[in-house]
């Protein structure tokens, strides 16, 4: 009951923040609702009991994307350009995506069902061989850090690899538009 | 010590986050400053950790607790970060800029 009343009101959130983002003209507004709905998402993962999920989103979407779309409006202009075009074929696109989208979760089990795949594969192995092999509470933790160590870290190098790659880009567009001042001076 | 307390303080309390919440929000909308607007982000972000703890107990399980520290410090750095831009204009390289503008 609680559980049902807290979701209801989470996405009813999420939606009005969501068409708030498209209302809006002002980019800087905009980021500041993004990271909001990013906060908000995490806490729909909460009450979904994916605590590591809602972390990771409410890391990227309310820190790191914040940070990376701010930096972005300093290197364009902070309001958003009128569309010349109407929304008609986007909205219709949209809709069909979520119509499949939607059409998709109806083969999938229901929230915590015990006799979902995902249940009933490696998971009472995981559930039953953490305690002793590796002691943390979090079987999720667990997981990602012990059994799928060198996986974890692969996505790790992967992620810091993109992170210097933007950071170049970005420092490189810099350096050139100093550069050019100069030239015009 | 807040395992002890009865069920209803945990749902007064979350009842009352999620009218603070919205009031956070109707600002976060309407603006009219940016300045409105960062402050309502930073404050909904506190929001989402006393949400996360008050969860937690309400279901039995306190455990997130640790997390939502986190998310404490996420919204930190986030709020700095944002004020930085807004001073200066510029994520990095503040301090070469100076020199450059002097």
């Amino acid at each position: 009951m609680i559980d049902t009343v807290t979701n209801i009101i989470l996405l009813t959130m999420l939606v009005l923040t969501a068409l708030a983002i498209v209302r809006m003209e002002r980019l800087f507004a905009v980021v500041m609702l993004s990271g909001v709905f990013s906060l908000l998402s995490a806490l729909l993962f909460v009450t979904l009991d994916a605590v590591d999920v809602a972390f990771t989103e409410a890391a990227v979407g309310a820190g790191i994307s914040t940070v990376l779309l701010l930096g972005t409006i300093a290197l364009t202009k902070p309001v958003e350009r009128r569309a010349r075009h109407t929304a008609f074929i986007p909205f219709i696109v949209v809709l069909v995506t979520g119509a499949a989208l939607v059409y998709g979760t109806l083969d999938m089990p229901a929230f915590g069902d015990p006799n979902a795949p995902a249940q009933i594969h490696v998971g009472p192995e995981y559930l039953a061989r953490t305690p002793d092999d590796i002691d943390v509470p979090n079987v999720v933790t667990a997981i990602l850090g012990s059994y799928r160590g060198y996986d974890t870290l692969g996505e790790t190098a992967v992620v810091f690899t993109a992170g210097i790659g933007v950071l170049l880009l970005l420092s490189g567009l810099r350096r050139r538009r100093e550069d050019e001042e100069e030239d015009q001076a | 010590m807040f395992e002890s307390m009865p069920h209803y303080v945990f749902l007064t309390a979350l009842i009352c986050l999620f009218i603070a919440m919205i009031l956070v929000l109707i600002r976060l909308y309407n603006g009219p400053t940016l300045y409105d607007r960062v402050l309502s982000t930073n404050s909904f972000g506190t929001h989402t950790v006393l949400f996360i703890g008050v969860l937690g107990f309400l279901t039995g399980r306190p455990d997130f607790l640790d997390i939502a520290l986190l998310y404490a410090l996420i919204n930190f750095v986030g709020t700095i970060a944002i004020l930085k831009f807004f001073r200066y204009r510029a994520i990095g390289d503040v301090l070469e800029k100076r020199e450059a503008d002097k």
